[in-house]
């Protein structure tokens, strides 16, 4: 498939072998870039992306394999010989000091200026820059204060600044908004057009054909079809190339009548950490047997809002009824024993004890009942037995109960918090963002948990950015803005249209569904 | 997914690799790398005994000798652990719960202090059975033990008030407080010390039972031990068995989770740290009551609180470990009194801690020898 001659390439990776213990990441995997063209780097989670533009970037050292870059083969020992090759990385965590300007930032670890400042001069320097390459920030303000798409704006410069013509964009489109999606698409095609070259790591089908020229696609460490163009070849082709079979975009969802209203949040007001109005008068409601979705892009108060259901946080104004109950503004044990399950965002942090056993995980939100409690005992017998029965019934692939949960891959752990929520016999759960970070078949595992629990009867909550996941999902969704509902819509067909997407993408971006509608905008099919 | 090759070996064939474990090791290694580190520590300290012209071996052997060497003085090295044994158990508890409780000196002796009011104040008379006397006294101990943890752990709790520096400031004043009670109120004409408790308030100790036993005779060891041994076995079982210690654990290992598993932390703060300070406080009781027979501060403030970090420390906060690693650290502390001034206890103590800790690294990387050709 390669059409180019090795004398017009910028970069070569060839024959790359990288071993992590246990996994091998890198086998033998072959790449090319050529100068000016943006080429996608398309695979799963764990497919090896990371890993094989680490090495490119100076971070890991490969096992075997040669890189040259421009026909000569280097060897870099860390991220400056890499730089200094003219090569740059822009990581999916951001690599900045909050509290210091844009400025300081990216001078930081370069020798001019040697020891004044001299700051006003490098402000200018740097405002010219990101003119030049359509990168909007102000070199005065200090990192904390930007949003995470201006933070992502001064990572490029950073890399700009110091003179990179090959640029590595680990999966950047992760933390924006579509907007700012469609920005940095503008810089990178400005890029483009001053000789610079950007590898895009992604996987995101529709990005990679809009963006990309070529695109290298990689699965469990091996290249599966090696820098193919993309106008020649179907996004059905790519998915398939990327996870080794068709992918079932839309899953197999039984229409079912909803019933009883379980949960009912009502005008809900509530403020963040830094005590910023988050919630402004939100309402919306689940019932019995239906999937709700709530679609909104990261930050509009989706977290805060799962908080101030399950009683982490409390709302300044306005009620949650669950089953009939208030559960705002109670402790977070009044819930869990009103049948209310809870998936948070973030697994590792909130959803489990790492460093406690797969047992020890299970028996979180069972321990205060017979059979675990024996009065104030425990009866360790029985949080065996019982985390043996889940491991079983959900797949939980771990050698045994007794092993730390920090040890468990991603999908697996997200199996044992599904098991531990599940097994309570809730009648409602929020689910937030329950397949990040997962492969597609511990995704797919989770999708069917979440409809398994639609089916039972409970009312599910789920609260996600992936869009595709909510509409395959979802029986209703809502969508929601700077911590208000912009709309609702019904899910029915089980290929939503083109304008279902738009309505809701317009939704998300901050317009609201009665605007749409009395403007027309989304009516033009 | 870090990995780095640390060091090269003159044949430019191999070299070291460490990789994380990612899996758990067998249930014997932990024990193993344990005392090959503390194996390693006497070699170093052997090396460093040598340069200083001593005769590694023979300061081993007497150090030996000298803690374990006879009942006598096997006896010695327990009593010495015995306050070791409760302060590093007080300290467990709170470390396992991420409270830096260094307060333990201080509510061991104000435990002692409540210990004593009990015999001096006196709230009951000498000649009360020794079978009320040493309960009321221990209950005592763990009452203003537990208060002198309250005050930290419910500044914690209430306006999250760093509790390093409550505790050992709680420390000084505890000191002060008992200065106070010994020069002004309880003094022994005018000295630095209480009078003597009546005898029906001492814990009991084996060369009492000399006239049954003629081993015991002489013996020092005293119902401390039991009371230690009883306390660790306590606490293994609310650690790893009971309702409340899967709580402790939890908040422990991550408070977010507890908090989203419904558990009340504030509670729990206030609770682990009165009973931290009750377990120190037994401590302080069993220190009067068992070795000292007044109140005094100089042998009661003698570090224990502090030792009991470090033990705590070592044992992995694990109570029947913290039994066994207190009884070395009293063997330590007998031997220095025995080799004065020449501080080799001390820095075996010190190569020996550090030995240990840096030995945790072994139980999470794997070292391996590869060959730096090799594809495998």
């Amino acid at each position: 498939m390669t059409e180019a001659t090795s004398s017009n390439l910028i970069v070569e990776m060839q024959g790359i072998v990288k071993r992590f213990p246990g996994v091998l990441a890198n086998d033998h995997v072959d790449f090319e870039l050529r100068p000016g063209e943006i080429h996608a780097l398309l695979g799963e989670n764990g497919a090896g992306k990371s890993t094989l533009m680490n090495v490119l970037a100076g971070l890991y050292k490969q096992d075997a394999g040669i890189i040259k870059i421009k026909g000569n083969a280097v060897e870099f020992s860390s991220p400056r010989d890499a730089i200094n090759s003219g090569i740059g990385m822009v990581h999916q965590h951001f690599m900045l000091v909050p509290s210091q300007t844009v400025t300081e930032n990216i001078l930081l670890g370069l020798d001019d200026p040697r020891f004044f400042m001299r700051l006003n001069e490098f402000d200018t320097k740097i405002a010219k820059m990101g003119e030049q390459f359509g990168l909007k920030v102000d070199p005065r303000a200090k990192i904390w204060q930007l949003s995470v798409g201006e933070q992502q704006r001064v990572e490029l410069l950073k890399m700009l600044y110091r003179g990179v013509n090959v640029l590595i964009m680990d999966e950047p489109t992760a933390v924006l908004a579509p907007q700012e999606i469609e920005d940095l698409f503008g810089t990178l095609r400005a890029m483009i057009s001053q000789g610079k070259s950007v590898i895009f790591i992604s996987h995101k089908l529709q990005e990679v054909t809009a963006i990309a020229d070529r695109v290298t696609v990689l699965r469990r460490g091996r290249v599966t079809a090696s820098a193919v163009s993309t106008k020649g070849v179907t996004r059905q082709e790519l998915a398939r190339l990327m996870v080794g079979r068709e992918v079932v975009f839309f899953v197999d969802k039984k229409p079912k009548d909803p019933g009883e209203v379980i949960l009912d949040v009502k005008n809900v007001q509530a403020e963040n950490d830094k005590g910023l109005p988050a919630l402004r008068g939100l309402s919306l409601n689940v019932r019995a047997g239906e999937i709700v979705g709530l679609a909104g892009v990261a930050g509009n108060g989706q977290n805060v809002l799962s908080e101030v259901i399950t009683g982490l946080r409390k709302c300044t104004q306005g009620e949650v009824i669950l089953n009939g109950d208030k559960v705002n503004n109670r402790d977070t044990l009044f819930g869990i024993q009103h049948g209310m399950a809870y998936v948070p965002e973030d697994r590792t942090h909130v959803g489990s004890a790492p460093n406690l056993s797969v047992t020890d995980n299970v028996i979180m939100k069972k321990y205060r009942k017979p059979p675990i409690s024996k009065g104030s005992l425990l009866d360790m017998t029985a949080a065996t037995n019982f985390a043996k029965e889940l491991k079983q019934a959900y797949d939980i692939i771990v050698p045994t109960v007794n092993t730390p949960v920090r040890l468990l891959s991603g999908g697996n752990l997200q199996r044992v918090i599904l098991a531990r929520e599940i097994s309570g016999n809730p009648n409602f759960m929020v689910a937030v963002q329950p397949t990040r970070g997962l492969d597609v078949g511990a995704i797919e595992g989770v999708h069917r948990l979440l409809l398994t629990q639609r089916e039972a009867g409970a009312a599910v909550l789920l609260i996600s950015e992936e869009l595709e996941e909510l509409l395959s999902l979802s029986d209703r969704v809502y969508v929601i803005y700077e911590g208000k509902i912009m709309g609702e819509v019904k899910v029915k067909s089980v290929e939503p249209g083109e304008s279902l997407i738009e309505t809701i993408g317009l939704m998300m971006t901050g317009t609201s569904l009665e605007q749409i509608q009395k403007e027309g905008v989304a009516s033009h099919d | 997914m870090t990995e780095s090759v640390l060091a090269k070996k003159p044949r430019p064939s191999y070299r070291i690799k460490i990789e994380p474990r990612l899996d758990e090791p067998p249930a014997w290694f932990p024990a193993a790398v344990s005392i090959g580190a503390i194996i390693l520590a006497l070699i170093l300290g052997g090396i460093v005994i040598l340069i200083a012209g001593g005769n590694p071996w023979a300061s081993y052997v007497h150090i030996a000798q000298a803690s374990f060497g006879d009942v006598g003085v096997l006896s010695d090295t327990i009593v010495k652990a015995t306050p070791i044994l409760l302060t590093a158990l007080a300290c467990s508890i709170a470390f396992r719960m991420k409270l830096w409780n260094i307060g333990a000196e201080g509510q061991f002796i104000m435990g002692a202090w409540g210990a004593s009011a009990i015999a001096l104040v006196p709230i009951l008379p000498p000649e009360t059975s020794r079978w009320l006397f040493i309960p009321a006294m221990a209950l005592a101990g763990m009452a203003v033990g537990a208060i002198w943890g309250f005050i930290p752990g419910y500044l914690k709790a209430k306006f999250n008030v760093n509790e390093i520096i409550s505790t050992l400031m709680l420390n000084y004043i505890a000191i002060s407080w008992v200065n106070f009670w010994v020069f002004a109120v309880w003094t022994e004409g005018g000295f630095q010390m209480s009078t003597k408790f009546p005898v029906t308030a001492w814990l009991p100790r084996l060369t009492d039972y000399g006239k049954l036993v003629p081993l015991f005779r002489g013996l020092t060891t005293h119902g401390g031990l039991v009371l230690g041994i009883l306390a660790a076995i306590a606490l293994w079982f609310i650690v790893y068995r009971s309702r409340w210690g899967y709580e402790i654990r939890l908040i422990g290992d991550n408070a977010r989770a507890a908090q989203y598993a419904g558990i009340n932390i504030t509670r729990n703060i206030v609770y682990v740290m009165m009973l931290s300070g009750a377990l120190a406080g037994l401590g302080g009781m069993s220190e009067v009551a068992g070795v000292v027979h007044r109140l005094q501060t100089s042998p009661i403030a003698a570090g224990y609180g502090f030792t009991g970090i470090i033990v705590a420390w070592l044992a992995k906060l694990n109570p029947i470990v913290i039994i066994l690693v207190s009884i070395l650290f009293g063997a330590l502390i007998l031997a220095g009194r025995e080799i004065q001034p020449s501080g080799v206890p001390k820095m075996i103590q010190g190569i020996i801690l550090v030995c240990l800790i840096a030995s945790d690294f072994l139980l999470r990387y794997r070292v391996r020898l590869v060959r730096a050709d090799a594809e495998e």
